[in-house]
């Protein structure tokens, strides 16, 4: 039976973003979007989580705490970066002292962009990551290990970068 | 006189009716706050969803505590259910708190030991008033066989309302309920992250969860052995009971432990003590 799908649990890691689409995501879970009717929790708790949702590009400071929340979530595990700074480093890519997006630290399933990112796009991102996490959760049952395919983004790293 | 066939029907149903009954729970606190919310089975797919998760332990001990709690949880429900010894129908619904509270300590983490301290001091908070139940029922009915009590002619809320006022007082604690979910809640991330509940992921977190449902029908229970006499007034009393629980958790703050802990005896030592005195001058007289 696909439970996951039923109750996705998030956790969600501001990495030095503008607050924009941190306050787009909050807005998922007021009475106008509601996102707790499909049983989407936010749980702050990377043990209980099956959604790692990450707002603003990756900096030097923060992709160790990436990393470690990241290993901290039991699988099946999807990524999904919001926003244009965690898809790619948006407008701060070239500063010294940003990395660049999300995936350069750990993979990302599933790339909303924006800025900032609408509720609209990011409960539609989420449903794609659901649909992510059940292939991942059969292809465990069925003992195939799923090779994380490494985004393209992840190759091309700009000047500076790590 | 123990009778085996109502605890036979609590292990089986009680998960079944206690994870219907958070649904419920979930739905309305939805709607109180102008929301759609979950499906009424959403917990029956979190517990679902949980058991599919990959089982990550922080250490070897972790599982055994979870497990202790479940299994004592499901005793003090069953034995209350089959019409056992109340006393030791609360003992034991302390010592599976304790397993709980083992389990936190087990995990080297600091948010885990503040919520399985909180939950000590819950537990040191709700102690007296259900002793005090368990006493003031004895009192009236002359005996603590639940099967005994059962049989009692008369409504034991008429004469035990200050126990009864501090039993529900005490129930917001056990159903972690705002304005007491300090040991653990979904709405302190920032404060204790998930409190005593932090360290336990997937199939162990689910196990936790179905405990709670059982604990949940237990106690739900314990407020129908006021109304006993009158079975259709009973059913009534609880459905009220768990409503107001609700109403009360959506309208207050979390407080912090030192006041939960203080109303709690203040409470108990007030409503419950006198109760207890002028039913035992009444006895006397």
């Amino acid at each position: 039976m696909a439970y996951l799908q039923k109750s996705p649990w998030i956790i969600h890691y501001d990495a030095s973003s503008c607050n924009g689409c941190d306050i787009e995501i909050l807005a998922c879970l007021t009475p106008m979007y509601d996102v707790e009717r499909f049983g989407i929790i936010n749980t702050g708790n990377p043990k209980h989580a099956d959604i790692f949702v990450v707002t603003g590009s990756v900096n030097e400071q923060n992709k160790y705490v990436i990393k470690n929340i990241y290993d901290q979530m039991p699988d099946p595990k999807v990524v999904v970066a919001i926003g244009v700074c965690a898809t790619s480093g948006g407008v701060f890519r070239e500063c010294y002292n940003v990395s660049g997006g999300v995936d350069m630290v750990i993979p990302v399933d599933v790339y909303v962009p924006g800025c900032a990112a609408r509720p609209e796009s990011i409960i539609d991102g989420i449903v794609k990551a659901l649909g992510i996490l059940e292939e991942k959760r059969t292809a465990a049952v069925m003992g195939v290990s799923r090779e994380q395919p490494v985004p393209a983004a992840a190759t091309e790293k700009p000047a500076g970068g790590v | 006189m123990i009778s085996f066939f109502p605890a036979l029907i609590f292990v089986l149903l009680a998960p079944l009716i206690g994870g219907l009954l958070s649904g419920i729970d979930r739905k309305v606190t939805a709607h109180m706050q102008g929301r759609v919310g979950p499906s009424i089975f959403q917990p029956f797919y979190d517990v679902g969803k949980l058991f599919e998760k990959e089982n990550a332990e922080v250490n070897g001990t972790q599982r055994f505590y979870v497990i202790s709690y479940f299994i004592f949880a499901v005793f003090t429900g069953a034995l209350f259910f089959a019409g056992g010894d109340l006393l030791l129908v609360v003992f034991a619904l302390t010592l599976a708190e304790v397993f709980l509270v083992l389990g936190a300590y087990a995990a080297y983490s600091p948010y885990s030991h503040v919520g399985a301290e909180r939950e000590l001091l819950q537990v040191m908070a709700y102690e007296p008033i259900m002793i005090l139940s368990a006493v003031g029922i004895y009192m009236v009915t002359g005996s603590f066989a639940v099967s005994e009590i059962l049989k009692y002619p008369m409504l034991l809320v008429v004469l035990l309302p200050g126990i009864f006022l501090g039993f529900l007082y005490a129930l917001t604690i056990k159903l972690r309920k705002s304005p007491f979910d300090i040991s653990t809640s979904h709405h302190a991330h920032q404060e204790i992250v998930k409190g005593v509940t932090t360290e336990f992921s997937g199939p162990n977190l689910g196990l936790i969860e179905v405990t709670h449902w059982y604990e949940l029908v237990f106690l739900l229970g314990f407020v129908f052995l006021f109304f006993a006499a009158n079975w259709i007034l009973g059913i009534i009393a609880v459905i009220i009971v768990f409503l107001l629980e609700l109403f009360i958790d959506n309208t207050n703050a979390r407080v912090k432990w030192q006041l939960a802990v203080k109303s709690t005896w203040a409470i108990t030592l007030v409503v419950a003590i006198v109760n207890l005195v002028v039913l035992a001058y009444v006895v006397v007289v």
